[in-house]
């Protein structure tokens, strides 16, 4: 067996790619965040628990419904990204005169209603959620064995994340969406439908999070406290990466997983709190984030 | 951009009007009120009960000195409380401490900790600093789950109450009702002063605007972490005691649902008042103990106390009675 200081190559290629699916997972999360915080100065709590209502739709529309996985991967993020549109309408929008704080402790009550809703429903246990009949198998590489679906997980969100960065970037919805982040009132004054936008960007912004559930829902068995145990996570990515970059979120969300996965390969116990560390350090060095913008 | 946001939102207190003679003297009557209702309490409520209550005001009044006069919202003050409650719960049973020593281990440990974390979270400011502090207290909370010393899932069960100074057994509720209160009202005063000393009066103007704080020559960063520390350690103070009380420490002080619910408090009692948090405590922690039989449904409706709040009734209910007495509470 072929080994690497001493690991065989196996088990840690294999926590390698595990790690960049957990990169996957921070790349897509972060991105929705720093979206909607660009443009709503919101940091949204509640975007944990809309990635496990992700899974949670794409479970139901199996189970209720018997759409499978590529329904689901289409639906789901519909679901949550409308969910999210009645939020914004209902609630959200009633806290953009006041302090960002505010928003915080909305969304953290958001996601404290849905996530104890969701477990009074369906217990704390995991449901399990079949991985797609095209996707299941592998490849056998010469130094490790790939599963096709976890291929598959980095591949999707890879494309989903350019896919956002391109929009955004590139398109004229994405120089309103820019020129909105920058100032608001001047665009609006132009003509351009601001609340409207504000309220479509919170959408998207979740949807990916609810499409980032899906994705998860093979690999993770379908959990009402997945959304807690990642969003912790996903808020030291941010620090670390600052907000400031589409693609600096996204760069940083992988490279962290990265990180976690050689972490669980040549220190496991440190492997859940690596990224808090990385965090320290990144303080103490670049205050701004390394991708931020502000001190 | 960023400056005219702040300039536009506003502020996270409600604006009270300036303090006059006549409302110290109110304040000075509310505490006096305060007092005899601590002594009274024990003879109508089951003192278990009202423990819980005390250590939960205390919590709660030593976070809103952060948020409510420094304006810096933590979300990991459940870090201080949990790791003060560990070290106080292990110095007491482990090391034999008398329950005075251990409160105090305990309260150091929040104090140093404090330190470490303040002096990185106030290296960024706003929605940042919340979530750095939420971030470290998370890792606060993976080091209780994996160090041997926390016992992990089990926490540190069976702690002796002990004698205080090695003569007042606290085996007693009356007795350890007497300490909570003693420690309760002391932590309430020492917050009172601060609020009400010059430093709290920088830490005011540094809420208000940072930048003009900034301009007239105020170190505004020392000014923070001395009040996170501040705040850190009297939270440490609350959970200390907890441990002692309830003779257990758990993960569940650690867990990021402390530091939410803690938040929920002082929201609830008004944020940057003085007596506001103790009412929120109150209220919390009897939905908590009546709807304890419904499960998981507690979180939901905590979830829904936050909406609402946020939503409507922002002042909380201290500050709401402020403004109609036209009195700073």
């Amino acid at each position: 067996m072929m080994t690497i200081f001493g690991v065989p190559t196996q088990a840690l290629f294999g926590q390698l790619l595990l790690g960049l699916i957990n990169g996957s997972f921070y790349a897509i999360l972060s991105l929705g965040l720093a979206i909607i915080f660009g443009l709503l100065n919101i940091i949204n709590f509640a975007h944990g628990a809309l990635y496990m209502m992700g899974a949670f739709v794409a479970w139901m529309l199996l189970s209720y419904f018997g759409l499978g996985y590529w329904w689901a991967l289409g639906l789901a993020p519909l679901v949550v990204g409308v969910f999210g549109v009645v939020l914004e309408r209902v609630l959200i929008a009633r806290l953009y005169k006041l302090d960002h704080l505010y928003g915080l402790l909305l969304t953290f009550g958001l996601a404290l209603i849905i996530q104890g809703l969701f477990r009074n429903q369906y217990g704390v246990s995991g449901l399990p959620y079949a991985i797609p009949p095209e996707l299941s198998g592998g490849q056998r590489l010469p130094f490790m064995f790939l599963p096709n679906y976890r291929a598959w997980v980095v591949v999707a969100s890879l494309t989903v994340c350019i896919a956002t960065w391109l929009i955004i970037e590139k398109t004229k919805l994405g120089a309103y969406l820019r020129a909105a982040t920058e100032n608001p009132t001047l665009v609006q004054a132009f003509g351009v439908n601001v609340p409207l936008f504000l309220t479509l960007t919170y959408g998207f912004g979740v949807a990916l999070a609810g499409f980032a559930g899906v994705l998860a829902a093979p690999i993770y068995s379908v959990n009402p406290n997945m959304g807690a145990d990642i969003i912790i996570v996903v808020f030291a990515v941010v620090v670390i990466g600052g907000m400031g970059s589409i693609i600096g979120s996204v760069i940083t969300g992988f490279a962290l997983g990265l990180v976690e996965g050689l972490t669980k390969v040549f220190y496991p116990e440190a492997s859940s709190t690596v990224i808090f560390v990385i965090m320290v350090l990144v303080l103490l060095v670049k205050p701004a984030g390394l991708f931020g913008r502000t001190a | 951009m960023a400056d005219t946001a702040a300039l536009d939102a506003a502020p996270i207190a409600a604006a009270v009007v300036p303090e006059n003679r006549d409302d110290k003297a109110l304040q000075r009557k509310i505490f006096i009120g305060l007092a005899l209702l601590l002594m009274v309490a024990p003879l109508v409520l089951y003192p278990v009960y009202l423990m819980k209550v005390l250590c939960f005001a205390l919590f709660a009044l030593a976070f809103n000195l952060l948020l409510g006069y420094g304006g810096l919202l933590s979300f990991g003050h459940a870090a201080y409380f949990g790791m003060a409650s560990y070290l106080s719960a292990y110095g007491a049973k482990v090391w034999g401490l008398s329950p005075e020593l251990a409160i105090l281990v305990g309260t150091a440990t929040a104090a140093l900790l404090g330190l470490v974390f303040g002096s990185l979270a106030i290296r960024r400011q706003g929605i940042y600093f919340s979530m750095i502090t939420l971030a470290l207290a998370q890792m606060a909370f993976f080091f209780a789950l994996q160090a041997k010393f926390t016992g992990g899932e089990d926490g540190i069960q069976a702690v002796p109450r002990g004698a205080l100074f090695g003569v007042i057994r606290l085996d007693d509720d009356r007795a350890m009702y007497g300490l909570v209160a003693v420690v309760f009202f002391l932590g309430m005063l020492t917050i009172y002063r601060i609020i009400h000393s010059p430093f709290g009066q920088v830490l005011k103007a540094i809420r208000d605007n940072e930048s003009r704080a900034v301009s007239l020559g105020y170190r505004v960063n020392q000014y923070k972490l001395a009040v996170f520390v501040l705040s850190a350690t009297l939270a440490g103070l609350a959970g200390a005691t907890k441990a002692i009380v309830f003779q257990l420490a758990s993960l569940t002080d650690v867990h990021w649902s402390m530091s939410g619910e803690v938040v929920l408090m002082t929201l609830v009692g008004g944020m940057g008042t003085v007596f506001g948090p103790i009412v929120g405590a109150l209220v919390i922690v009897t939905m908590e103990t009546y709807l304890a039989q419904f499960g998981a449904w507690v979180t939901v409706i905590q979830g829904c106390v936050f909406v609402l709040c946020v939503l409507l009734f922002r002042e909380g209910v201290v500050g709401l009675i402020a403004r109609r007495l036209r009195k700073p509470l």
